[in-house]
């Protein structure tokens, strides 16, 4: 396991399955979590700046793409492709090309990605969908929600080591 | 007044998905997930409970828009929820990565439509 100075444990050569927590570990020891928040107070912050300016944007598209309630629900469906994208690119530029930062990946994976993404409102958007009787609509949001922003991803980390990594 | 509860809510939602997942992965050795995936149900549940709650009670609508847009949209990643499934499939960990995805969407989409159904029959 390395261990760099921001605490991201990644497997040598290989990118996190978690891009959240990246291996960021709680220490043991009695209150352990109080000591975690005294020890990452700034951490804390910068996700809580970045998940507000995430969510704003995010709600920002949706007044410029409002749902009707019946139909393709664009709005979520853009922000979680393109969230998922970006998430791509940005862990392989953390890990195999930028050198160790402790707030770009708080700030933009945890805060402004987790932020602007959803999944709450993207089940619920389903949810509604099923409820007005358009389960055609609802599976294609689903289904189609699911796999481009699987694509998305994985084209995000290949397109991001190929340009950056494999130079 | 609405601007102020979508900052807010993201302020909350972030930092506590955060350290529920920090929480939820410190208690498995597993590669599955589980961290995203019990912010996403959780979060799938609030919402299907608020949505239906401010219908019901007649809320303003910045009351949604906090706890809905703003700290559930937060507290729930597609992003994260995107990337694992990917890694997981990458690290060829087809069948968890499988289970993640499909059972993220099940498990959330229920959640959240019982989470509505309930508010909606108590209220």
């Amino acid at each position: 396991m390395d261990d760099d100075e921001t605490g991201l444990h990644v497997r040598p050569h290989g990118l996190p399955i978690d891009p959240d927590t990246a291996g960021d570990q709680v220490e043991e020891g009695r209150h352990r979590w109080l000591a975690f928040a005294r020890t990452h107070a700034d951490v804390l912050a910068v996700i809580s700046a970045g998940g507000a300016l995430g969510s704003l944007g995010r709600w920002g598209l949706e007044q410029l793409l409002p749902w009707s309630g019946t139909s393709f629900p664009w709005a979520t469906f853009a922000v979680n492709v393109t969230g998922a994208l970006a998430l791509g690119v940005l862990m392989v530029l953390v890990v195999d090309v930028w050198p160790p930062r402790r707030y770009v990946r708080p700030f933009v994976g945890v805060g402004l990605l987790g932020g602007w993404t959803t999944f709450s409102t993207y089940v619920l958007e389903a949810r509604d969908l099923l409820a007005v009787g358009r389960p055609g609509t609802a599976l294609a949001y689903v289904g189609g929600s699911l796999v481009a922003g699987l694509v998305a991803v994985w084209v995000g980390i290949a397109l991001t080591r190929l340009v950056a990594v494999t130079r | 007044m609405t601007v102020l509860a979508v900052l807010l809510g993201g302020a909350i939602g972030a930092p506590l998905r955060y350290v529920a997942d920090l929480f939820v992965q410190s208690r498995h050795e597993s590669v599955f997930p589980w961290g995203t995936f019990t912010v996403n149900v959780v979060g799938s549940l609030v919402l299907g409970l608020t949505a239906a709650a401010v219908v019901e009670l007649g809320s303003p609508d910045w009351v949604l828009v906090l706890v809905g847009t703003g700290l559930c949209g937060a507290l729930t990643t597609f992003s994260t929820f995107g990337y694992e499934t990917v890694r997981l499939l990458e690290e060829g960990s087809v069948g968890a990565a499988a289970a993640n995805s499909v059972g993220s969407i099940v498990v959330g989409l229920g959640a959240c439509a019982g989470g509505f159904a309930l508010a909606t029959a108590l209220l």
